[in-house]
Formats: structure tokens, C-alpha cells, sequence
């Protein structure tokens, strides 16, 4: 079995009252990079800065490698535990040299030059040491934040919001030269993003994390096909939802029958989470449902789709089939594959922005 | 300008005088001939002239003198006055910081109780007049004070280790003056990227390593630019060292003034010029080089608090201690000797005249100042180009100035060439305005870089003339921005020392004055009247400041 090299234990952290975290359980395997995603505000950033020890959890434990750090009467200052962290700003030295940042952590046994000439290879700066971090672009100032958290050979690697100090043309060759320097390194690493393409890009496994709880921890597929509830349905994708019944053998819902095991009781009211591939239009005069939307997207067409209860789905077609709005159409629920469906909630539908 | 003069004088209508096509490059000259700008243009020479007077008299002076003034200027006396005086500045900067980056920290970074009383409570010391400060510390402190006093009753001591000299003008200025290095490392502790010191740590360095491996150098800026400061001001003393008798340069200046030959005072001064401007420059560098200092590190998040436990008591003793010392202990000496004073009967009866005085210089010192002040902040924010940044600098320059130089200048030149113009209250205002443009072009400059040029513009398109445009637009908008300028100077003249003393009329005797000449006589009861009301009126625009923080605060609250 692989070894863990982070575990969080019920871990939960309260501010001014309102929990900021809440009874979280995270295992880190050793080697591996996890995503720990969610929205603005759900808790991510201070899970992580429990890890790293800039705040004290109020319950549970923390252990990193075989050592606890925190926990009912222990807590380990940041300096001890051995937890690399990458910041959201980069937070380089401004009076030091790029490889005096990098040189920073490390201590005397080591042979600081080599090794910080050796992390300045990994990360592509080899010629730029003597630089100071003002005179570097974004990207490179981030390699050098990485550099130089990865220098003392830190347990675990945390990356605060890496890529979103980077303007959007970078951030897509950036992401990549990261994801290579982790991936060499071979570092245990916990990323913080709000941003799902991040996420899936970067993670082997994904934490989604909304109002202090973790929903789910899975591989970037399985989170896609098997969301574990409404809200990592609709924040992994462009989900929608349709009403429907559970049979015995399939859902039943307005747009048809879809045969897949289903573990509630038949006749329960459900949700079935559906994305706009899943879904299939037909011309037909005497459909119920009409077009009230085309959006072109290149390769294909996007349709709202309004339903003869009302309610909206999309639907992506090929771009060699054109529906003017208020076509009326048939829609056929064609998946390929199980969806995942959560017990009728009380709120009215909505597509989702 | 040479085309737009030439057309001129072919009588070429105003109006298109501007629309020639003018070959000399844009940025130079933006400008065609109007009477608005050669009014402008007109005040803001004037300006230029009255700042650079000063300095070009003594110049002119220094190589009228005779020889022999040339020989003093090299004797090991001027070399001893230039080390007593960067002696000083040195040992009230570094006596300043050691006070007061503790003092920042502690208010900034921890949880030393009551920590925002001392964080109000601690820059409040640059109210004081140094004139003041020394008094007080005298009145303490010094033969006749009120510790020696009591030690002769209680043991019948009759003499204290003296005072005056180098461990008076020491202890006063940094007092007085640590609070200058105390806001602008105040300011970049909190302005410091928090995630810098938890960058440290994440890195294996305990928080004393980071402290003194991160924190530190990033205050290096702040430390300079401070420090630097506090050694202006100590340069440019003259109340504390003139009354704690210590030889340095404005009081050796004085001395001179009042001895038979003034023409040596000249030479002095000059070296003295040199060595502020020296200081005003660096200071100027520094300032400019911070900028990417925090240009790297921009702080999203408040700074993170330590927390002391039972260091917090001995924390709290040193803030308590350094406000009873700077602040506390000055003004009980303060009402001591008001109602010492009161009971014996020595209130200055002339309080009355002295205040008037005071009041109506001071009046007229900002309405003349910031008057003249309109014409350069036009000039220079409207129309940046070589020559107005020039003008710019020059006033700026004025900050390097001492009162007691300026007003010796003065004093030669109204004493040599214009008798009728000597000892008037015109003569002072202009000391007046010398000394204080420099601020009141600050404020005017800041509130013309608020009003969007294009607001003029519209009104211009609006078929209005520039004089109408300004009537009309501009001044109304500016009027915030000058009130506070007018102000600030009326406020800063009332509390002036050495040009009031060397050029006020005969018997023209103000608040500052009555201090100083009650001290030098050693009536301390006499001084606290005049004392306390200078005070007062000092602190109003702090006051101010820290009621519409707190105003800011409570908003920034609700919302």
C-alpha cells in the first residue's frame, strides 16, 4: 500500500465563530498531486494553511509524513514540519538575489551551491541567479517561488492559487512547465485552485470542497461521471438537472426512460444530472419541447431547449445541424453511460450560468 | 515661445496664434503666448526668485568678505561646529530608531495591550516646538527646575550634573523628533506582505531568523528615508540647540548674528545649506528607490499579530514609558508652571498682544503663501515640461533652508539695501513664505493632480477663456485643497522660532517669541502660557487627521 504523506483528521477551524472548516478528512499518498478545489471561500485556503501551520486547528489532527503537527495540545510551528509552500504572490524576497531566495531554506550540512544550481536547472532559470525577483516576469518569478520551496526537500508542497497572478495567455504555458517541474520533482504536492481546468490538469486525484466540507475526493473522471452530490455535479461542469422517478431498473424522467441501476426506492422523486452531450434533439413538428436559444460555438451548436414542464436543458448538436429558435424538436436522453442523480431538493430548477 | 513672439509682433490675432504650426518640439514649449500665461509664468519667476534669494545673497556675501572671514571658515573651530553638528544628527537618529522600531513594531505586529492608544498617542510628540521641548526639559531637568528643587528640600542639593550641552539637545530632538522614523516604519510594517515572513518559515527558519533575515532588510527603506528626516530636522534645529547651548550650526549662526561682525555669520550658514541639501536629496533617492522595494511585495492581507503572553507587560511598560516621556511628562511640566505661574501672578500680561501678533503673521504668512503658491502648482502640474519641473525641484529644494539661514540673508540684505524694508512685517512675511511654500505647493500640487484636466478642457470647449476657466472651474474646485494648504502654513508660522526672532519689527512680539525670551531668562512660569497655546494650535491639524481616520475606520465598519 502506498505511503500517506498528509492526513488531516477531522480537522476544523472556526473564525470569529463561523467555521471556516469543518470536520475534514484528507489523505495525501506520497508522490501524488491533489487538487483541493472549490469556490471562493469554501475553505481551501485554510485547510492549507493548516497544513502548513499558520493557523492552529480547533479539532482534529494533522499528520504529516509519520509525524503528528497538530492536534488536542500539540501544534509544530511552520518552520519544523517540513511543509514546502508555494504562495499565491509568490512571496520572494525582494531584497535577495534569486539564488539567495533559493538558497534560503536550506541548511548548512548541504551543498548549498549545488543545489541550488541544480533547482535552478529543474526549473529552466539556470542563467538567472544573480537576478533580483523585481527584474523577472511573472512566470519566472514563479518557477524561482517553486524552486525555492522545493530546495529543502520539503514532505509535501503546497501551491496557493498558482496560476492566477498570470494573465490568461501565460497561464496556459506556465501551467504546463509546472505540471512537468512537480512531476519531476517527484514531490508529494496539495494544489489550491479554484478553477477546474486547473484542477483536472494538474491533480491525479481532486478534493472538491464547498462551505468547509469536503464533497468529494476522486479521480478527475470518476468526479466527472459520478459526482458524489448536486453541488460537484454542477461546479465540475455544465451540468443541468432532470426531474425524474426511480424505477427498479432506470430513471425515469421527462425526457424518457434511462435503464442504469438505481439504489433508491422505486417511486422516489430525483434529480438526474445531465450535461448537453447526453442529450440528443430531433426535428419534429409535433415535439412538445422548441428551441428558444442558439448559441454557435464553431464545432458545434449549443441549444436552450425549453420543456413542456418548463424547464431548460442544453443541448450540443454538430455544427452541420442548424435549429432556428423556436423550432419545435424532440428530445431523446442518450448518455452512454449512468447518470448521476441526487433525491428531489425543494428549490426549483434552473439552468445553471 | 520665439515664433509665438514673432507673430506677435506681426499683430497677428490671438486666437490663431495658437493654431500656427510650431516647429519646436511639443514637450518643450506646449505652450503659446497669452496674458494668462505670462501672468503665470510671471508669479511663478517671482517665486523662484524669492526662494533662490536667500541662498545667492549669502553666496554674493561669502565672496564679498575679506579674507580674514575666509581664514576663520578654515580654522579648527568650523571643522569642531560641522562635527557637534552631524555628531548630533547622527546620535538623535540612531538614539530615534532604536525607540522607535521597537515602538512600531509593538504597535503594528503584537498584541501589547492597549495598542491602539499607543498607536495614536505616539507620533502626537511632532506638535511640539523644539523651543518648547528643550523648555520644558530645562524647566525639569536643568539648574532652578523643578528636580532640583525638590532634591534641595528633600536633601539639600544644590547642583545636578548640567544639562545643557550635548545629553540636553540629545534628549530633546530625539523626543521630539523619533516619531518621523516611527510613521514610515509604522507605515511599511504595515504595508509588508505577510506572506514574506510565512514564506520564511515554511522555509525552516524560526521567527527570530525570520525577523531579522526578512523583516529587517525590508525596512532598510523605510529606516533611510526616517532617519533621514530626523537628521533634517535636528540640521535645521535651532530652538532646542540655542536653549540646551549646544555649538552647532544655527546656533553658532546666531551667536555670530549678534556679535559685532554679522558678515562672519554668512559662511557658516552656507555650510550649513550645503549639508541639508546633501540630506534633502538622499532623502529624495531613498524615496525613490522604496518604490520597487514595495512595488515586489504587495500586501493583500493585514499584518499578522504576534502574540507576546507574558512579554506583553514588559511591552506595555516600554509604550507607556515612551509616551510618558515624550508626551505625558511635557505637558504636566506644562500646566506645573502655567499654575505656578497663575499663583504667583506672572502670567505674561502682554499674552493678549503676543497672541494677536502671532495670529495676524501667521494670517498673512498663508494667505501670501499659498497666493503664490496657485501660480507654481499650476505650472507645474498643467504643463510639465524641463523648466517647470525645474521650478518644481527648486521649491522642493526650499525644504533644505533652516529658518535661522534664511532669515540672516534677510537680515544682510534688508540691513544693506533696503533700511526701509528692514524690521517691517512685509520683510517677515517674506521669511514667512520662503520657509513654508514648500508645503503649500505640496497641497496645492496634490488637490490640481485630483481636478481632471479635462473638466478645464470641457469648459474651454464650452467657448470660455483660460482667466474664466480658472475663475470659474478650477479655483472652486482647488478651494478644499488651499484651505488646508493656507492652514497647514498658518499653523507651522505660528510656532516658528528663529526668523520671527531675527525679523519681526521692534518690539513686535509674538507667541514664539515671549517663549523664548521668558526661557533664556529662565522664567519658566512666564513661558507656559504662551507655550500651551502654541501647542495647542499645533496639534489642531493632528487632531483633525486622527478624527477623520477614525471617521474612516467606523465607515469602512458599517459598510
Amino acid at each position: 500500500m502506498s505511503k500517506i504523506a498528509v492526513q488531516c483528521e477531522q480537522i476544523s477551524k472556526l473564525f470569529s465563530r463561523t467555521p471556516a472548516v469543518r470536520n475534514v478528512n484528507l489523505a495525501v499518498i506520497q508522490g501524488e498531486i491533489l487538487a483541493l478545489l472549490g469556490p471562493s471561500g469554501c475553505g481551501k485556503t485554510t485547510t492549507m494553511r493548516l497544513i502548513a501551520g499558520f493557523e492552529r486547528p480547533d479539532h482534529g489532527q494533522i499528520t504529516v509524513g509519520d509525524r503528528p503537527v497538530a492536534g488536542p495540545q500539540l501544534f509544530v510551528p511552520p518552520e519544523q514540519r517540513q511543509v514546502g509552500m508555494v504562495f499565491q504572490n509568490y512571496a520572494l524576497f525582494p531584497h535577495m538575489s534569486v539564488a539567495a531566495n533559493i538558497a534560503y531554506g536550506l541548511g548548512r550540512s548541504v551543498d548549498r551551491k549545488a543545489r541550488v544550481g541544480a533547482m535552478l536547472e529543474l526549473v529552466g532559470l539556470a542563467e538567472l541567479g544573480r537576478r533580483m525577483p523585481h527584474e523577472l516576469s511573472g512566470g519566472q518569478q514563479q518557477r524561482v517561488a517553486l524552486a525555492r520551496a522545493l530546495a529543502p526537500q520539503p514532505q509535501v508542497l503546497l501551491l496557493d492559487e498558482p496560476f492566477s497572478g498570470l494573465d490568461a495567455g501565460l497561464r496556459d504555458q506556465v501551467r504546463g512547465e509546472v505540471a512537468r517541474i512537480l512531476r519531476e520533482s517527484g514531490a508529494t504536492v496539495i494544489v489550491v485552485t479554484h478553477n477546474q481546468d486547473e484542477a483536472l490538469f494538474l491533480g491525479d486525484r481532486v478534493a472538491v470542497m464547498n462551505a468547509g466540507v469536503v464533497e468529494q475526493v476522486a479521480a478527475p473522471e470518476e468526479l466527472y461521471l459520478t459526482p458524489a452530490s448536486r453541488f460537484v455535479a454542477e461546479f465540475m461542469g455544465a451540468a443541468f438537472f432532470v426531474a425524474g422517478v426511480a424505477q427498479p431498473h432506470g430513471l425515469e424522467t421527462e425526457l424518457g426512460f434511462w435503464p442504469q441501476p438505481v439504489a433508491l426506492a422505486a417511486g422516489t422523486q430525483l434529480e438526474a444530472a445531465a450535461r448537453p452531450d447526453d442529450l440528443t434533439l430531433f426535428a419534429d413538428p409535433q415535439g412538445t419541447a422548441y428551441i428558444t436559444n442558439t448559441t454557435y460555438r464553431g464545432g458545434s451548436y449549443l441549444y436552450d431547449v425549453r420543456l413542456p414542464s418548463g424547464n431548460l436543458v442544453r443541448c450540443e448538436e454538430p455544427h452541420t445541424r442548424y435549429y432556428a429558435p423556436g423550432t419545435a424538436v424532440r428530445v431523446e436522453l442518450n448518455p452512454g453511460h449512468a447518470l448521476a442523480y441526487f433525491a428531489k431538493m425543494e428549490r426549483p430548477l434552473a439552468l445553471p450560468q | 515661445m520665439k515664433n509665438a513672439f514673432t507673430a506677435q509682433s506681426e499683430s497677428v490675432p490671438m486666437q490663431q496664434v495658437e493654431t500656427i504650426q510650431n516647429p519646436i518640439p511639443h514637450s518643450r514649449w506646449p505652450i503659446a503666448f497669452s496674458w494668462t500665461q505670462l501672468l503665470l509664468w510671471g508669479m511663478g519667476i517671482l517665486v523662484a526668485l524669492a526662494l533662490l534669494l536667500p541662498t545667492f545673497y549669502l553666496l554674493m556675501r561669502a565672496f564679498g568678505a575679506g579674507a580674514a572671514a575666509w581664514e576663520n571658515l578654515f580654522q579648527l573651530r568650523t571643522f569642531a561646529t560641522l562635527l557637534r553638528t552631524l555628531g548630533l544628527a547622527l546620535a538623535v537618529t540612531v538614539l530615534s530608531a532604536l525607540i522607535a522600531v521597537p515602538l512600531a513594531w509593538l504597535t503594528v505586529r503584537t498584541d501589547v495591550p492597549l495598542r491602539r492608544l499607543w498607536a495614536t498617542l505616539t507620533p502626537l510628540p511632532l506638535v511640539i516646538p523644539s523651543y518648547v521641548g528643550a523648555y520644558l526639559l530645562a524647566s525639569a531637568l536643568g539648574p532652578r527646575g523643578m528636580l532640583q528643587g525638590v532634591l534641595e528640600n528633600a536633601f539639600g542639593i544644590e547642583r545636578l550634573p548640567s544639562l545643557y550641552g550635548f545629553p540636553g539637545a540629545l534628549i530633546t530632538l530625539t523626543l521630539l523628533s523619533y516619531p518621523y522614523l516611527l510613521l514610515s516604519v509604522r507605515a511599511t510594517l504595515l504595508r509588508t506582505d505577510p506572506a514574506l515572513e510565512e514564506a520564511s518559515r515554511s522555509l525552516g527558519r524560526t521567527p527570530w531568523v525570520t525577523f531579522w533575515r526578512v523583516t529587517m532588510p525590508l525596512l532598510r527603506p523605510a529606516l533611510g528615508s526616517g532617519g533621514l528626516l530626523v537628521a533634517l530636522y535636528t540640521l535645521r534645529d535651532f530652538g532646542a540647540v540655542a536653549l540646551m547651548r549646544y555649538d552647532t550650526f544655527t546656533r553658532v549662526i546666531y551667536v555670530q548674528y549678534q556679535s559685532f561682525d554679522r558678515a562672519q555669520a554668512a559662511l557658516p550658514a552656507l555650510i550649513l545649506i550645503g549639508v541639508t541639501l546633501i540630506f534633502v536629496t538622499l532623502e529624495g533617492r531613498i524615496q525613490q528607490r522604496a518604490r520597487y522595494f514595495q512595488g515586489a511585495s504587495g500586501a493583500q492581507r493585514p499584518p499578522t499579530v504576534v502574540t507576546l503572553g507574558l512579554w506583553r507587560w514588559p511591552a506595555f511598560c516600554y509604550c507607556f514609558g515612551v509616551v510618558a516621556c515624550s508626551l505625558l511628562l511635557p505637558t504636566l511640566m506644562l500646566f506645573y508652571w502655567l499654575f505656578r505661574g497663575l499663583l504667583a501672578g506672572e502670567v505674561a500680561p502682554a499674552l493678549g498682544v503676543a497672541t494677536w501678533n502671532a495670529v495676524l503673521a501667521s494670517a498673512l504668512a498663508a494667505l501670501v503663501t499659498v497666493f503664490a503658491a496657485i501660480p507654481v502648482g499650476l505650472l507645474v502640474v498643467r504643463q510639465p515640461s524641463k523648466l517647470t519641473y525645474l521650478l518644481e525641484r527648486l521649491t522642493y529644494s526650499a525644504y533644505a533652508l533652516p529658518g535661522i539661514v534664511i532669515a540672516l540673508a534677510l537680515v544682510f540684505l534688508g540691513a544693506n539695501h533696503a533700511p526701509w524694508f528692514y524690521q517691517t512685517l512685509p520683510l517677515l512675511i517674506l521669511a514667512y513664505l520662503i520657509l513654508f511654500i514648500p508645503q503649500a505647493v505640496g497641497t496645492v500640487r496634490s488637490s490640481l493632480l485630483q481636478i481632471h484636466p479635462s473638466l478645464e478642457e470641457a469648459a474651454h470647449s464650452l467657448g470660455k477663456g483660460s482667466a474664466r476657466v480658472f475663475w470659474s472651474i478650477t479655483l472652486p474646485l482647488l478651494r478644499p485643497g488651499l484651505l488646508a494648504g493656507a492652514g497647514m502654513v498658518f499653523l507651522t508660522a505660528m510656532k516658528e522660532l528663529p526668523a520671527t526672532l531675527l525679523l519681526a519689527p521692534i518690539g513686535f512680539k509674538t507667541l514664539a517669541t515671549a517663549v523664548w525670551s521668558s526661557v533664556s531668562e529662565a522664567y519658566f512660569a512666564a513661558a507656559a502660557a504662551p507655550a500651551l497655546l502654541i501647542v495647542l494650535m499645533s496639534s489642531l491639524p493632528m487632531m483633525m487627521q486622527i478624527l477623520r481616520e477614525q471617521n474612516h475606520e467606523q465607515d469602512r465598519r458599517t459598510v
